[in-house]
């Protein structure tokens, strides 16, 4: 499977934020996108994921189910963490399962990211670290090829960085791909690096 | 043990657990006494046995209005001493106060079919209770929303002082608006208009409902406590976790 | 179709929990249906006619007013976001949330309406034709109010906007359902012709609502 972005350019609030971008992703590949604050890695990532237009350019991604999108096929973290504060834990996984479709099972993820012991309380009730994990436990209860992880260790402490390190490796190792938004280390061996400036992007 | 021990809320659960049995033994003995006499009352010359309802109703109404009272009073134990208790007494009153306002607008609205000919006339009595309920709904609505139970506590409590303000208003507003309607008549100048033969069971009957209100608030503010013990519990398990792994 | 559900079931959970609307909607109906004698006066007789009008203007305020946070609340979380990644449709997804809201906002409606009528003398048989065009009218203003939910919170403004919005699209339904209660209670037009175009408007909005929603969502945010 491989990702192909191709002359991507971005437009936003009538600003060019990128133009002229090009990169290939190979399955077990993982990429980290570097630059400053408003170079456009969140646009990036929420491009590849379908959730703004694309100003010019393709996307495509080769090897994967030829009627879905790219974004159909990937999983988004944000910055937000898409939980409600009412249902418990499990509720609020069990939901996103059910609409992404199937999944290892609510007691196995939950597990992967530590959080099996609170699975029946709100999650009202979770710090900031808690809810991005569950949050994070959503990308390992659904297979999808494509991860897209905007910051992804922000909120984590020291452990939940190498939990998710782990889970991160595991992915690469079973065929999928990766793409990070990250100002530092992810806790990956040896990512590619995007970088994407004013003059023009890079790729490391 | 006295008084201001109760402040203690481990103190006011086992003081709930050992009263609880005498009040709800105290509410059948007087319910038992007050329907008996209730139904040895003599009918309306003109209403007929349709009058019992009476003995509901006017009960209800008082109840409904001194449980706003228990608000306010917790309401300002809440904002001015800022007691835990008091939160808990406010919480609980709430649900207990609009049953009783709901009982007396159905009770009135069953009485009102066979003496108005209809279930609802916009009486300026009947009106003001609807008021009152529409008010202890909005008090439902605004501690089901908050999701936590301190800050939906203080808001509740200005609410119910804003609305102890405003209960008088209303009711004026509300009898200016509707000049048809009867005047109250049971503490009247120069003494009670109505005959010692229904005066009586309807006083044994509003004691009987004040010490119902009184059971069920005190077993809904230990009901309360321990609810709220309970997500202190859970939230103390989530942070538990978070210590044990770093 | 699961995934339909998905949406459907937790969205119908999120407004029974704390902090849900489930009842919201039913208690401003109420209110406002309180409201209509104090500034109209309690002469029965005229309450009993307008009394259908009351109603169907309670309804209508009381649906897009709770609509207001229907996709606020998931773009605020930034669950909005995950939605329109899915397998389903967006339709789809947008018609799941209308209809979880209906459940739990306008069928409460069509519910209490009956009681409420009996507090504008309307009476009692005719207030069964009453709830039943409320029944048939009721999903085409939560239909409807959902282009403007999606409009408003791509804008991220709500309330008065959405009523702004929405409340003109709105007349056709409120014009008909007025015009069939009436017409089942005090005559001389026949019931069926209104009552026919107001359940046509609801399965109209039916379709155009969750087309209109998505692509509103789908231009509008960034």
């Amino acid at each position: 499977m491989q990702l192909i972005c191709e002359n991507l350019a971005c437009v936003r609030g009538g600003r060019d934020v990128f133009a002229g971008l090009n990169f290939n992703l190979n399955s077990g590949e993982a990429l980290v996108v570097t630059g400053r604050n408003g170079a456009g890695k969140s646009s990036l990532l929420r491009m590849i994921a379908g959730l703004i237009a694309m100003t010019a350019g393709k996307l495509t991604l080769k090897g994967g189910e030829a009627d879905a999108t790219p974004g159909e096929q990937a999983h988004y973290l944000g910055h937000l963490d898409a939980l409600k504060p009412s249902l418990s834990v499990s509720e609020n996984l069990a939901f996103w399962m059910g609409y992404f479709g199937g999944g290892v099972g609510i007691e196995p993820a939950l597990d992967a990211v530590g959080l099996a012991p609170l699975a029946s309380l709100p999650a009202a009730y979770l710090s900031a670290g808690q809810r991005r994990r569950l949050s994070i436990a959503r990308l390992v209860a659904v297979p999808r090829p494509l991860w897209l992880l905007d910051e992804p260790t922000s909120a984590l402490d020291q452990q939940s960085q190498l939990r998710l390190a782990e889970l991160m490796r595991g992915h690469l190792d079973t065929g999928g791909m990766i793409v990070a938004a990250a100002h530092g280390p992810i806790g990956l061996d040896s990512p590619r690096e995007l970088k994407l400036g004013r003059r023009g992007t890079e790729l490391l | 043990m006295a008084v201001i021990d109760l402040a203690n809320p481990t103190r006011f659960i086992n003081f709930v657990n050992r009263a609880l049995p005498w009040f709800a033994a105290a509410t059948a003995i007087a319910f038992a006494f007050g329907l008996v006499l209730t139904m040895n009352a003599p009918d309306d010359y003109q209403q007929g046995a349709t009058v019992k309802i009476m003995y509901i109703h006017v009960p209800t109404a008082w109840l409904s209005m001194m449980c706003w009272g228990v608000m306010s009073v917790a309401a300002l134990g809440t904002l001015v001493w800022r007691h835990p208790l008091a939160d808990v007494a406010g919480k609980a009153a709430a649900p207990i106060g609009t049953a009783f306002t709901f009982i007396c607008l159905i009770t009135g609205s069953l009485w009102g079919r066979p003496t108005w000919g209809t279930y609802w006339v916009w009486d300026a009595r009947l009106t003001s209770m609807l008021v009152l309920f529409l008010l202890y709904l909005g008090m439902l609505a605004l501690y089901w929303t908050a999701e936590d139970p301190g800050r939906g506590s203080r808001a509740a409590a200005i609410l119910a002082l804003v609305g102890a303000i405003n209960i008088p208003i209303i009711k004026f507003s509300v009898e200016y608006w509707n000049t048809l309607h009867q005047p109250a008549s049971l503490f009247r100048k120069g003494g009670s208009a109505i005959d010692p033969s229904i005066l009586w069971p309807l006083l044994i009957m509003a004691l009987a409902f004040t010490l119902l209100f009184f059971t069920l608030h005190f077993a809904a503010m230990r009901n309360e406590i321990l609810r709220r013990r309970v997500r202190t519990m859970q939230m103390m398990q989530a942070q538990e976790l978070a210590g044990a792994q770093t | 179709m699961s995934m339909f559900f998905a949406i459907l079931v937790r969205d119908m959970r999120l407004s029974v929990r704390v902090g849900g609307g489930a009842l919201m909607g039913a208690l401003f109906f109420l209110i406002v249906v309180v409201m209509m004698p104090f500034a109209i006066g309690p002469d029965l007789n005229l309450l009993a006619r307008i009394g259908p009008a009351i109603l169907w203007l309670g309804a209508l305020l009381a649906t897009l007013l709770a609509l207001d946070r229907l996709f606020a609340t998931d773009y605020d979380d930034g669950s909005l976001d995950l939605l329109m990644m899915g397998r389903m449709p967006l339709e789809l997804a947008v018609a799941a949330k209308a209809i979880a809201h209906w459940l739990t906002t306008g069928l409460p409606l069509v519910i209490i309406a009956p009681v409420l009528g009996l507090m504008l003398n309307v009476e009692m048989r005719a207030m069964g034709w009453v709830a039943l065009t409320l029944l048939a009218g009721t999903p085409a203003l939560t239909f409807i109010g959902l282009i403007g939910a999606a409009l408003s919170v791509t804008l991220r403004r709500g309330g008065l906007l959405l009523a702004v919005l929405v409340l003109p699209l709105t007349i056709p339904v409120l014009i008909f359902g007025v015009a069939a209660a009436n017409a089942a209670i005090v005559g001389p037009a026949p019931f069926g012709p209104p009552f026919t175009i107001l359940c046509a408007l609801s399965l109209a909005s039916f379709v155009l609502g969750p087309f209109a929603a998505a692509a509103a969502l789908r231009h509008g945010l960034e």
